[in-house]
């Protein structure tokens, strides 16, 4: 079946395309729509893409593959991204991988068996003060330990999957900004 | 806490707010107030003057004069002057822009208004690294509240001067904060630096000219407006730095997190003061990285060698690296950069080579692979560090990583490639006696970096 949005986002989509001078400037923007309802994006997507922006679907391919958080092929339910950078690294970040990788068994690059979780190592996201610290699709966790990880990730694996979060995104970013 | 430096709270006056990055909260604070004040009631030259004046060092890494990119900006008729500003915040080590964003994003909205009147500019972009949805939530939020009260518009407080304010979301790709390759970005293209000249103010974002700025440094221009460039520079503790700016300690301190203080903080009270000293008293500080990765590290057992008189950093001959204020010129003298000024601490459970293998192996993973030096290096760098992280170094590879580095200098489009080769040569200037002990063992490292953490981790006592 092609791709299509759904209503609520396709006016965010005809929306997006009036912000920039150029057409194809809403190509990122219109990337992140796509992902954020179908969890990758697919072939169908590319072309889609590619027809509503008036670009190759090789353009659209280069873009796609240039960007680690698109992603072109399908990835478990959640994305757990660990910063594995400098900061991080000194305060913990390699026992933070250890830690996931023992609870979801599987390897940093690699998908649980159950396919709920993709595990993934990140470079410095801009939370060195909190560290050690994963993301968690589109939420931060910081200054981690062993007992608050599973306790996140006991929260998380009882929510829906990433591409139905975004009320819920809203309100655990509110909920954080009063802590 | 006694404080040696009194630190005037500017751009995080609201931070410590209950719900502070919502309109209400805010404008009762004062937002808005500087650019109702302005906004078609002082002359834009009049504005630019002020940001000259006021010594505003650029705070996304470079520390070019504000005043002076502005001033380069001299548009032909029928050409629309654009605003970028840059959140990409990614070179690792540096996390203050975020703060700004999650905190007091009507002090951005603000700044982005006073910014675009005094340029010339009708459209502002905000261009923020993928990965930081919840800042770009907050921001997207602070500028539908500002347009509902139409602050963000067709008229800004009742003045026919149109300003819109468009959110760009990256999707994770470091060298996204280069302007050049940022401006690809937000035009919907693969995120490559262009060959400069033509430079952004000339030609920018849509063939247009353009000022990209750091999102701090426009967060800052409310204050500094405010106050007048005069007084804003009296702030900074060193000539040519002016203001208050956000520093950031991070890895071995106890008190990790971003701090405003005066520009020319010396380094050692950021650690020891604000960053509350060393995490675990009972180890050596050994190193800092001291404005983001790409900064070259500093020793605090070297002392500055600057007996003549001429000599920039003559005040500080025979002190500690560390006690060098943290200014844009003076740490350029250094041997070093001030960068973003977010420092981070490394305490002696840490062996360098491994620290320098961390980073090169980012330098590694960010390479956009158009420069041949840049593509190559940054990977033969880490197939070295590899070897002699693994115990099959050999002595000659010391200087091949020295040589590699030096081959990457001076020879690419961008400035990534120096921003490897620079901290890589500044690890085997300061620590070369490491480097070839490493070597000379013949064994595996096999260190790790968190000895100092890991138990606080799987203890659970944090
Ligand atoms: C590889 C590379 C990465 C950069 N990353 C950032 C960044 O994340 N944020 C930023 O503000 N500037 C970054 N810069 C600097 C920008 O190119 C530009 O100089 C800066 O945004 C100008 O703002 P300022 O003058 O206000 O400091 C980077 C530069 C290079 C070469
Ligand atoms: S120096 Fe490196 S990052 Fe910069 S354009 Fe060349 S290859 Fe790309
Ligand atoms: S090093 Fe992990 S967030 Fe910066």
């Amino acid at each position: 079946m092609a791709f299509a949005l759904t209503p609520e986002r396709e006016k965010q989509a005809v929306a997006l395309l009036e912000r920039y001078p150029e057409k194809r400037a809403a190509l990122l923007p219109l990337l992140w729509l796509c992902q954020r309802q179908h969890g990758y994006i697919s072939e169908e997507i590319v072309a889609w893409v590619a027809e509503r922006l008036e670009l190759s679907t090789a353009e659209v391919k280069g873009v796609v593959t240039f960007y680690t958080m698109f992603f072109d092929h399908p990835v478990g339910e959640h994305v757990i991204w660990v910063c594995r950078t400098l900061a991080c690294e000194l305060r913990g970040a390699k026992a933070v991988q250890e830690h996931l990788e023992k609870r979801l068994g599987c390897k940093a690059g690699e998908t649980s068996a159950d396919g709920r979780f993709t595990l993934l190592k990140a470079e410095c996201l801009a939370s060195c003060g909190t560290a050690p610290m994963v993301q968690i699709d589109d939420l931060y966790y910081e200054n981690l330990t062993a007992e608050k990880l599973d306790r996140i990730l006991d929260e998380v694996a009882a929510s829906g999957p990433f591409y139905d979060r975004e009320a819920r995104e809203r309100f655990e970013a509110d909920r954080r900004g009063e802590g | 806490m006694g404080f040696s430096t009194p630190s005037p709270k500017i751009l995080t006056s609201r931070y410590h707010l209950e719900d502070s990055f919502t309109l209400p909260v805010a404008m009762k604070a004062g937002a808005y107030a500087v650019a109702r004040e302005v906004i078609g009631k002082k002359s834009p030259e009049s504005i630019r003057d002020e940001v000259k004046k006021g010594n505003l060092r650029g705070r996304g890494g470079a520390g070019f004069p504000a005043g002076v990119k502005w001033g380069f900006l001299n548009p032909r008729p029928g050409q629309q002057v654009y605003l970028v500003v840059n959140g990409d915040e990614s070179e690792p080590g540096t996390f203050k822009d975020r703060t700004i964003l999650e905190r007091d994003p009507h002090r951005l909205v603000e700044g982005i208004l006073i910014s675009c009147y005094a340029i010339g500019a009708h459209k502002a972009f905000v261009y923020i690294r993928g990965e930081l949805r919840f800042g770009q939530l907050r921001l997207e939020k602070a500028i539908e509240e500002a347009r509902a009260r139409g602050f963000v518009g067709p008229r800004p407080f009742g003045v026919d001067y149109p300003i819109d304010i468009v959110v760009h979301s990256g999707a994770g790709a470091y060298i996204c904060g280069e302007e050049t390759a940022l401006l690809n970005s937000l035009e919907g293209r693969r995120g490559e630096p262009r060959i400069k000249p033509p430079f952004p103010a000339v030609e920018g974002a849509f063939r247009q000219p353009t000022i990209v700025n750091n999102l701090e440094t426009i967060a800052t221009i409310p204050g500094l407006v405010e106050m007048g460039g005069e007084a804003f520079a009296a702030l900074g503790l060193v000539p040519g730095d002016g203001g208050t700016r956000l520093y950031g300690v991070s890895g071995h301190v106890a008190r990790p997190g971003v701090y405003e203080a005066p520009a020319g903080l010396p380094l050692r009270e950021l650690i020891y003061e604000l960053g509350g000293g060393l995490l675990d008293a009972n180890r050596q500080l050994k190193a800092v990285i001291p404005g983001g990765s790409s900064t070259p590290v500093l020793r605090p057992d070297r002392l500055v060698k600057a007996s003549d008189p001429q000599h920039p950093l003559h005040a500080w001959d025979g002190k500690s690296e560390i006690d060098v204020p943290m200014a844009v010129d003076l740490f350029r003298a250094l041997g070093t950069m001030l960068g973003t000024c977010c420092a981070t601490v490394i305490d002696d459970s840490v062996n360098m080579v491994e620290v320098t293998r961390n980073l090169m192996r980012f330098y590694r993973h960010e390479s956009c692979g158009q420069c041949t030096p840049c593509r190559e290096g940054t990977g033969w760098l880490v197939d070295v560090l590899d070897q002699i992280a693994e115990g099959r170094g050999k002595p000659s590879d010391v200087d091949l990583l020295v040589e590699i580095a030096n081959n990457m200098m001076g020879n690419t489009i961008c400035a990534f490639a120096d921003g490897t080769a620079m901290p890589l040569l500044g690890m085997v200037r300061q620590f070369e006696e490491e480097f070839r002990a490493a070597v000379a063992a013949g064994r595996p490292l096999d260190v790790r970096h968190d000895t100092t953490t890991r138990a606080a981790f799987q203890g659970g006592n944090r």
